[in-house]
């Protein structure tokens, strides 16, 4: 089974990686974009093929390493 | 006193680290990040400065998770002194030993130069010889230095006199110019400025 993770910074948390981005694409001519919000995906191949043990498991893992839960919040997708 | 300076892969102040606490008359032992233990008898750990494990994930999230750290934060919750200077202040919020998380400086740049800090405490051994108010020049090189922490969290800490330095002149971002932050006993201490150079 695989899970995806994604980590973004939580709203209200400046992200200035995100914000050049922003600036970068403003100067290619992509004046629409109106913020931009840089975050990361972490693909994880489980052993297990039980769903609910595979979600609480990572779930465990963002809440201890994957994501830092005072600035980050993390998604967990399984398939 | 007898003090530890934690290496891990990728620091790279911990030989700066060692030479300061000697010439403050330590005797200062190596500490590998995959012992388990601390050496017997310590009075104070230091986490220095560098890029553990690369930076990888986040700055000093896995040093936060090597052995060693468990034994550090053991000893920090038995009322032991624990030092951390940038990444190792890094790491030190990283294990919850102190609140916050340190981001990407706002400007984006690595900034490297000296800087004034504003003594914010003397209630600590580590700011007890300061006078409050007292301006301090300390060199920063960092890249993940902006202090993060939200405004009424960041309140307190001043309120219970945790705010060890602020910056005169913010160079990162850090809320309400943080610069060093002391635990609830005031005995851990972690800043982004490098005192030991």
């Amino acid at each position: 089974m695989k899970a995806r993770v994604h980590v973004m910074l939580k709203t209200g948390v400046l992200d200035p990686q995100g914000e050049a981005v922003r600036h970068a694409l403003s100067a290619l001519g992509f004046d629409g974009v109106q913020g931009v919000r840089q975050g990361k995906v972490i693909e994880l191949n489980l052993a297990t093929t039980d769903k609910a043990a595979a979600e609480v498991e990572v779930k465990e893992m963002c809440e201890k390493l994957l994501a830092n839960t005072v600035i980050e919040s993390y998604q967990i997708e399984l398939s | 006193m007898r003090a530890a300076v934690i290496q891990f892969p990728g620091s790279n102040c911990d030989r700066d680290m060692a030479v300061a606490l000697q010439a403050a008359g330590a005797d200062v032992s190596m500490v590998w990040h995959k012992n388990t233990d601390l050496p017997d008898g310590l009075d104070f750990v230091a986490i220095p400065g560098g890029f553990s494990f690369g930076d990888y994930l986040r700055v000093g999230a896995i040093a936060a998770h090597s052995p060693i750290c468990q034994s550090v934060v053991a000893f920090a919750n038995h009322g032991g002194y624990v030092f951390g200077v940038c990444n190792g202040f890094q790491v030190l919020t990283e294990t919850g030993l102190l609140p916050g998380a340190l981001l990407r400086n706002a400007g984006l740049k690595y900034i490297c130069k000296h800087v004034e800090l504003n003594v914010e405490t003397t209630q600590s051994a580590y700011t007890s010889a300061y006078k409050i108010g007292q301006t301090i020049t300390i060199p920063i090189a960092h890249h993940d230095g902006n202090y993060n922490l939200d405004d009424k969290d960041a309140q307190a800490l001043f309120d219970q006199g945790r705010v060890a330095f602020t910056y005169a002149d913010n160079p990162n971002g850090s809320v309400r110019s943080i610069a060093g932050v002391l635990s609830e006993n005031h005995r851990v201490l972690g800043m982004m400025p490098h005192p030991e150079r």
